[in-house]
């Protein structure tokens, strides 16, 4: 089946509405696919699956925004399926190594005084209304720099428990860490990304050094 | 009595575990006077449902709505 054909052939009952609508779903999906799977194939082949399946029971949904969501939770899905079998994707492992992990610390030891308390430029600040980022297109834009930030091992553990809800224990598991290193690892990915988020969406302005 | 280094750390572990009643009282403890970390755990519920709404295509959406209606 081609993409943006509906199941008995009539291109007009596609949810997925005009062929750029289409495109910019695809493009958005693939994009998504391929930060979780770093492979360019396979993150192509996920996208296709999903939109083949999706398609499938594509007459639940009357508008676009609907059909999307539906869309990528199935995604999310494939993706995790393919993180669990392991196959071409890059190991966890591989990922990092022990220099970043000491950078990692000193970076994470930077937030607090020696004293284990916030630094008075490191505290969190008061956030403006987070209910506005999410309909704000640069916002998502900052919210991708910020994790592409991140060490990518981190970023990766952050994406598999908040983006594909991987339980903590599983995914110690896949990268053969005990679940007290995952926990800091978990704890640095939500330091460093909320003090970016802050620094450059939620309170600019107010961080002298961001 | 804990330093916000490590109730930041238990903030972020709640949302991965559930804490014990050791754990929970010290933390609230810690919470009623520091507004610091008051902050940084209202700031992660709001990351957790921007990061689940982003893993739904929220910025999809986004994008398509700043964008001017396509050419006929
Ligand atoms: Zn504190």
């Amino acid at each position: 089946m081609r993409l943006g054909d509906a199941e008995d052939g009539t291109r007009a009952a596609s949810p997925l509405g005009s062929s750029a609508q289409i495109t910019a779903l695809r493009r958005d999906m693939l994009r998504f696919a391929q930060l979780q799977l770093r492979d360019r194939g396979l993150a192509e082949d996920a996208v296709q699956e999903a939109i083949a399946s999706a398609l499938a029971n594509a007459e639940r949904f009357a508008g676009q925004a609907a059909f999307k969501t539906w869309v990528f939770g199935i995604l999310r899905n494939k993706i995790v399926d393919l993180l669990r079998q392991g196959t071409r994707t890059v190991p966890l492992s591989s990922l990092m190594g022990d220099q970043d992990e000491e950078a990692g610390d000193t970076a994470l030891d930077a937030l607090f005084k020696a004293s284990g308390h916030w630094n008075p430029q490191t505290r969190p600040k008061t956030w403006r209304d987070p209910d506005d980022a999410l309909s704000n297109k640069q916002f998502w834009a900052v919210f991708e720099a910020c994790l592409d930030h991140l060490p990518a091992k981190v970023a990766r553990v952050f994406m598999m428990r908040e983006m594909l809800d991987f339980e903590t224990a599983e995914i110690c598991a896949q990268l053969g860490i005990t679940t007290s290193n995952c926990h800091v690892i978990l704890h640095r990915a939500r330091l460093g990304l909320r003090a970016c988020l802050e620094g450059h969406w939620f309170a600019p302005g107010e961080h002298p050094t961001c | 009595m804990l330093t916000c280094k490590e109730a930041s750390r238990l903030v972020s572990e709640s949302l991965d575990r559930s804490l014990d009643l050791r754990e929970r009282l010290s933390l609230k403890v810690h919470l009623m006077m520091c507004t610091g970390c008051t902050q940084f755990n209202r700031q992660m519920t709001h990351l957790r449902k921007l990061t689940k709404q982003y893993a739904a295509g929220a910025f999809t959406e986004a994008a398509d709505e700043a964008k001017p209606p396509p050419a006929p």
